[in-house]
Formats: C-alpha cells, structure tokens, sequence
C-alpha cells in the first residue's frame, strides 16, 4: 500500500492524545511483561449503501455455501446424485454437467490462477474490495458480531457489560453469545463436510457414528477454527496473519479506489454547533462516528493504513453525519489518492481506471480464462495416453518386419461402457496385435468412467520403405466418442540390425 | 551501536537502544495471543514427551507412553504385504497358464511379478528389454527356438538348456570343423549355401557343391528346405533372425565350432508360480504363439 505518501492533516493534536492514551493502556497492561492483550473493539451497527451491500452479499455467500452440497443432480445409477461432489475415493470431481479426473488438476489450477487476476484486477481497481465484502473472515465475522449485538446489544451497551461485575444478566448473555457462535461455528464444519460425501446419506451417519473419521475430524477442526476466527481473533486474522493484505498493497497505486477521507475538506476538524458559519474550518465534526463503526478498530482521518478492508462502513456512518449536518455526503468515499490530492490543490480530477496495471491484468485475465475454458470444453470424452518402449525402442521380426510396443492407458469418461476401436496412422499396412486380438484395428471394452491399460503391438509390413522415426497417431472411436494421441514408430531404418 | 534507550519522538514509544547504519528498532510489546501459542507449545511438548519415545538414556532410552516404535510399524506393514503377496501366488498356483493369460486382473499381476523376476533373473543374459544380444535369444520377437507356446516357454525356464540336469533342453550342432569333421573349404562352400538359403546372393558354384554335404550332414536338423525344427531346438536358417550373426564370418565360424549357449535350469531356484508368471510376461511381451 503507497503509505509513504502521508496526506494525513498537519496538524496531529488529537491523534497525538488518543495514541498516547491507548499507548498508555497498552503499557500499562504490559507492566513487568513484554506482552500486549488484544485492544477490544466495539464496531457500532450502521446504516447505509455500503451496509446493505454487505448485507445482501452475506446472505448470498453464506447461502450458496450452505445450499450448493444440497441440490441433486441426475447421473446415471452408481454415480454419485450430488451436483456439487469432490470424490477422493473415487478420484473424481463433479460439479453439475463438468466432471474431472486427477489428472485434469490443470484446470483447478486455472480456476486458482483465474482467481488471483481477478483478485489482482479488483484490487488496482478498487482497493481491497476481496476483503471487506468477500472474504470468509470477513463475512463470518459479521455474522458473529450479528449474535453479538443480539445477545449484549450494540456498541455501548457492550461497553457496559464487558465493564460490569458478574452477574446473572452478564452470565447468560455471555453463555448464549458463546453457545450460537458454536452452534454456527459447527453447522459450517458440518457443512464443509457435505461437499465430500453424498449430502443426504452423510447427514444421517454422522449421527450414528458411521461416518468416515476424515468427516469427524474436518468438522472439528473447522468449528474450532470458524469459533476462534470469527469469535476472538477477528481483525488479528487480518492484520497478523493474512498474507492476501501484504500481496494486495503491491496490486494498488495512487489511482486506485480506496476507503478515503478527504482531508483537505475536513481539515481543520472541529465540533459544530447548530447555526454557526462554516466558514474558515473543514466539515469533519470529530463525532468519530468513522471510528467506532470500523471492525478494524482504526482512524480513516489518519491516511490509508495496512489494517483497513476497504469495507465501507466509516464511509455509511459518515454520510449519515454529513446529511444531519447538511453539508455534502463523501467526507470519507471511495476515491483515489490522485484525485484527492488534486482537487485538494484545487485542480480537476479524474478517476482513471484504464491504466497500465489494470490492462496487463485484464489481458492476463482474459488470456488464462479463455485458456482453462477451451481446455474444459474442447476435452474429448475420451481419454487417450501413449506410452512408447524404450527398451527395446523397436524388435526385429524373423521376415524382416519391424515391431515397435506401445501401452495406451484408455480412459471412458462417459457414464456407459464403450467398446473402442483402436487405429495406428501413420504407417501404411501396420498391423495391431494385443493378446486376444489382431489386425488393422483391434478393439477394446472400457467399463464406464474408467481407465484400462492396453499393451499394442504395432508390425511395420517387411520391406517398407520407413524412415528412421516416422510420425504416428493412436485413433480410439466408439460412436462419437473419440481420442488421439501423437507417438512415433521406430523403423531402425538407419541402423539396420 | 549506541545503548541508551530513547524515545522516539515520532511516535512516542522507547527504543531498543540498538541502531543499525541510522534504524533504530521501537520498543513495542508483543501481541499476547504470541505468548499463549509459545505457552501452547510447551505443554504440547511436556505431552509428547511423555507420549512418544524421547529421551536417550545410557542403554536405551524412555519408551513413552503410547509405545510407538517405527521399527515395529514397518514389521507389521511387511507382515501384511506378505500375507497380501501369499494371495497372489496361490491365484497363480492354481489358475493355469491359459487362465491367467485370460484374466484381465491375473494378467496384470503375473506381469507385474514377471517383470520383476525378469530384471532380476533373467536381464543379465537377455538384457532389461529383453532383446538379448549375440548368443543369447532375442525373447521380444517372434522367432522360437524352443517353440513360442506359453507350455514351451515355460518348459524351457524350468528345465532350463544344456544344464545337464534331466529334461534340459539339448540341441547338438556338431563343430563340424574344430572336430575335423568337414574339411575347411567344404565349411566355406557350406556357408554359401546357408547365405543362400536365406534369399541372399550366393556363390553359385560353392552352393552346388555344398548341396549334397547339406544333405548328408545338416537335413536331420535343420529340414530340406532349411525351415529348422523346434523340437530339436534346431534354428531356421531362412529367415532374418541370427544367434551368432548373419554374415559370413559369423555363419563360418557357427559351422566350425557349432557353439550352443548354456541357460539355467531356474525350476527349484524359482517357484513353479513364479517361473508361470515369468512366461506370462515374456510371452504377452514378444510375438508368443
Ligand atoms: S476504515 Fe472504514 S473502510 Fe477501513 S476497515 Fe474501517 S470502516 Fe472499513
Ligand atoms: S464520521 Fe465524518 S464527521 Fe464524524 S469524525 Fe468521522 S470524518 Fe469526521
């Protein structure tokens, strides 16, 4: 992130107080020792755009992925009725009408790479958009601090509580804050699970124990995780072990959008009182609303700064400030730091999100997501290796003709057995043999999504006229289901036995 | 390096008091949760000593609680292979040779065993591809000198070829020279005859001489029309497949001293499901009958 460039007001009265202050609580609390507690924080409920964009995205993400393991989907019998199924012992990944085998991994590496452009684009576009609006951390955090204010209430009424003795009424709101955050914690463990197993089946054995230990221990372990990420570490998961901010600062330059507050507007900042001129002084009225919505726990006034995500929500508390003061909304908005800096020194600024990062991104972008999707399309239904003998790279026949040994690993993607009919092109009269058939073409039955291994012999006819290396292919058919795949037949042509 | 803690007016905090070319590192205290995964740790590995094997003594060292030992694992993952193996060579024990050649999954594994055997056994003669080399039989082609069958192949594997055991193979090419038998230019006329009955230019006047020595001499063996004879392990000398060489140096000298290579009686030293897994390999490897 460009902190280097330091636009925060020039005057650091009030901050200067504030750090002191919590510099002093932290050191008091660290008095004889070397370690600091988390500060916590109180994000006050807001209202506004930006909130409501998070609302709606919460509910869709936490929506698709609790639903997607439920929905079925049609295969034929033996094969797993899940749309969405990752099947480590059958090896196979279904996802609709997509199916992929192991080796297919490139794909998911596609999607990965696909992912990080994205990310990449978003990012030098928008700041960090990924982390205040997507991100799991993010979303399940909101989510737990929903069962926060619903059981303590909002901002102060939590203050209050943490700062009062045990009592019953503490004893409770705590125990049933705690109790939800589990219950949730565990149904999104248990939810992780249904993506590896048949959905209905599993739900009904991990009740009576029947169900695989890998299914136990994952659910385990993400409720621990989802329980302590969510519900004690929050914004330390952001700011002390997340590398995606550290990558991300390197994706933004002074054009990118980012949570910012204009300070050549709000500086110099004072309160205001009703009926009073404006003149002479900037629009923030340090009611520090910014501050107390922010789940990150920091100052927007202070710059841009490692901890924010970008989510929005000073920008929504501020707005509402500015609308019951009837100055214009977009104290603190999404801006770029060029634009900022322009209209500051009173010139005209533009938002240029064509830039040179942005296009080698989009480029990128659209280069391997065309690629991963024409390698996903164009695959055949057909599976076809070719693996050739080295040893001996051809044999000698007793009539002269040479032989070269060929192990094709074919596999059936289809849901129904195939009956393959294997062809060499490339030398002219060839003959294929296998044990258990001879000829031109010789055939072979694959089970439904399987793959077999075929041992072929290939005969060059005595006295052709070969070169040395000649350029060949393996042609499988049944019906419309088709594979190939380029090999060479050895004649020896150069170095007759 | 200066030593005296100061604070730094920037941001109020004190220093280290150590400064590298100018940078002086802030005082600041560690995040607590650090703390609790440093405690984590250690009672972790109170637990685990405890638990596992861990400290050395004089003679032998604390066994921990949970009796783990990787030299036992190993001895249980070895008995159960073998008892996994023990499966596999009953199924060859029993099925038979044309069995197993059918049987998709016995086939496979019976290649498998075989290719193993194979580098093991049998690669030192008839090289790791098993294209052997002059005087050793090429196993990948389809020329048999003891017949191509699965029965044949396996025979000659137990029995093994001039081993002098009981129903070792035995061919007998006389050294027709080294013996005396011939005289050395009938030898040279012989082996424009052999030249010749492999569809090469030949000396026509050598080839009518030697036509009766052949006759009378190599006929039982090796047939009329040269064709040979499995049965006597006698080769056929009309087509392109050559133990000791195809040109005439190489026919002369085979002549002169009728050599005839030694192989292993392997019956005894391997297991009757062992060599039946060998055959299996070699034939589905080479053109077997
Ligand atoms: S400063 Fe604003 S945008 Fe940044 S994390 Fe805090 S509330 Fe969200
Ligand atoms: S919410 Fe707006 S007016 Fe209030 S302190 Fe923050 S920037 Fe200033």
């Amino acid at each position: 992130m460009p902190t280097l460039i330091d636009n925060r007001p020039p005057e650091p009265e009030t901050r200067t107080a504030v750090s002191a202050a919590a510099r002093a609580k932290g050191k008091g609390d660290a008095k004889g020792g070397l370690y600091k507690p988390r500060e916590p924080i109180y994000p006050k409920l807001v209202h506004g755009k930006w909130r409501n964009v998070k609302w709606a995205l919460l509910i869709i993400t936490l929506g698709i992925y609790y639903i997607t393991p439920w929905i079925r989907w049609h295969r034929p019998d033996g094969f797993p009725q899940q749309a969405a199924l990752v099947d480590f012992t059958g090896r196979r990944f279904y996802f609709f009408d997509i199916q992929l085998w192991p080796q297919e991994v490139y794909i998911f590496t596609g999607l990965l790479v696909m992912s990080a452009l994205a990310l990449f684009l978003v990012t030098a576009l928008f700041g960090r958009l990924w982390c205040g609006y997507a991100c799991p951390q993010t979303v399940w955090t909101d989510l737990y601090i929903v069962v926060e204010r619903l059981f303590e209430g909002d901002r102060n009424a939590r203050m209050r509580l943490d700062a009062a003795p045990l009592s019953f009424d503490k004893i409770w709101r705590k125990t049933g804050k705690h109790l939800t955050w589990l219950a949730i914690a565990f149904g999104t463990g248990g939810a992780w699970i249904f993506y590896f197993h048949d959905a209905p089946t599993l739900i009904r054995t991990f009740w009576t124990g029947d169900a695989p230990v890998t299914a136990y221990v994952s659910c385990f372990l993400l409720t621990c995780t989802t329980y302590i990420f969510a519900g004690w570490m929050r914004e330390q998961v952001c700011t002390y072990m997340c590398p995606w901010p550290r990558i991300q600062g390197a994706m933004l330059d002074h054009h990118s959008l980012q949570v910012t507050y204009l300070g050549y507007r709000g500086e110099p900042r004072a309160p205001h009182k009703k009926g009073l001129s404006w003149e002479g002084r900037g629009d923030c009225v340090d009611c520090r609303q910014c501050v107390v919505v922010c789940p990150m726990g920091i100052d927007i006034r202070d710059g841009a700064q490692l901890e924010c995500i970008n989510c929005g929500l000073c920008v929504d508390a501020c707005d509402d400030i500015m609308t019951k003061m009837g100055r214009p909304t977009g104290l603190i908005a999404y801006d770029s730091e060029a634009a900022v800096s322009h209209r500051g020194s009173g010139q005209k600024a533009r938002y240029f999100p064509v830039r040179s990062r942005t296009i080698y991104y989009a480029l990128a972008l659209t280069i391997v997501s065309g690629l991963t999707l024409w390698s996903l399309l164009a695959r055949p239904d057909a599976d076809l290796h070719v693996i050739r003998d080295r040893n001996p790279v051809f044999v000698r026949m007793h009539d002269g003709a040479v032989r070269d040994g060929y192990t094709l690993k074919i596999g059936n993607r289809t849901f129904v057995p195939q009956r393959f009919d294997v062809s060499f092109e490339g030398v002219p009269g060839a003959r294929l043999s296998h044990p258990g058939g001879e000829g031109q073409h010789v055939s072979i039955v694959v089970p439904a999504d399987q793959v077999v291994p075929l041992r072929v012999f290939v005969t060059a006819p005595p006295n052709a006229e070969l070169d040395a290396s000649v350029p060949a292919r393996f042609v499988i058919r049944s019906g419309d289901v088709q594979a190939e795949a380029k090999t060479v037949f050895l004649s020896g042509a150069a170095n007759p036995q | 390096m200066a030593h005296e803690r100061e604070t730094d007016h920037a941001t109020g905090v004190e220093t280290t008091g150590h400064e590298w070319d100018g940078i002086k590192e802030l005082d600041n205290p560690l995040p607590r949760w650090w703390l609790w995964v440093w405690y984590a740790c250690i009672a972790f590995s109170i637990g685990y000593w405890v638990a596992m094997p861990a400290w050395p003594g004089l003679h032998s060292y604390t066994k921990g609680m949970l009796h783990q030992s990787d030299r036992a694992n190993v001895g249980k993952e070895l008995s159960a292979l073998e008892l996994q193996r023990g499966q596999g060579a009953a199924m060859l024990r029993t099925a038979s040779l044309e069995q197993i050649e059918k049987d998709p999954k016995l086939q496979a594994y019976a290649q498998q065993v075989g290719q193993s055997v194979f580098g093991d056994n049998c690669a030192t003669c008839h090289g790791i591809g098993g294209t052997g080399g002059k005087g050793y039989a090429n196993l990948r082609d389809d020329v048999w000198l003891w017949g191509g069958k699965l029965e044949d192949i396996q025979y000659t594997i137990t029995h093994g070829i001039r081993t002098g055991a009981e129903g070792a193979r035995m061919s007998q090419m006389p050294a027709f020279g080294r013996d005396e038998l011939l005289k050395p230019e009938q030898i040279d006329d012989l082996t424009e005859y052999v030249v010749k009955l492999s569809n090469r230019p030949a000396d026509a006047g050598a080839v009518a001489r030697a036509a009766p020595i052949y006759e009378t001499q190599c006929v039982a063996c090796h047939g009329v029309d040269g064709k040979g004879n499995q049965e006597l392990g006698a080769p056929n000398l009309t087509d392109a497949d050559w133990l000791y060489g195809s040109d005439r140096a190489s026919i002369r000298g085979q002549i002169y001293a009728g050599n005839g290579g030694v192989m292993p009686t392997w019956g005894g030293r391997l297991s009757p499901e062992t060599i039946k897994a060998l055959a299996v390999y070699i034939h589905s490897n080479a053109g077997g009958q």
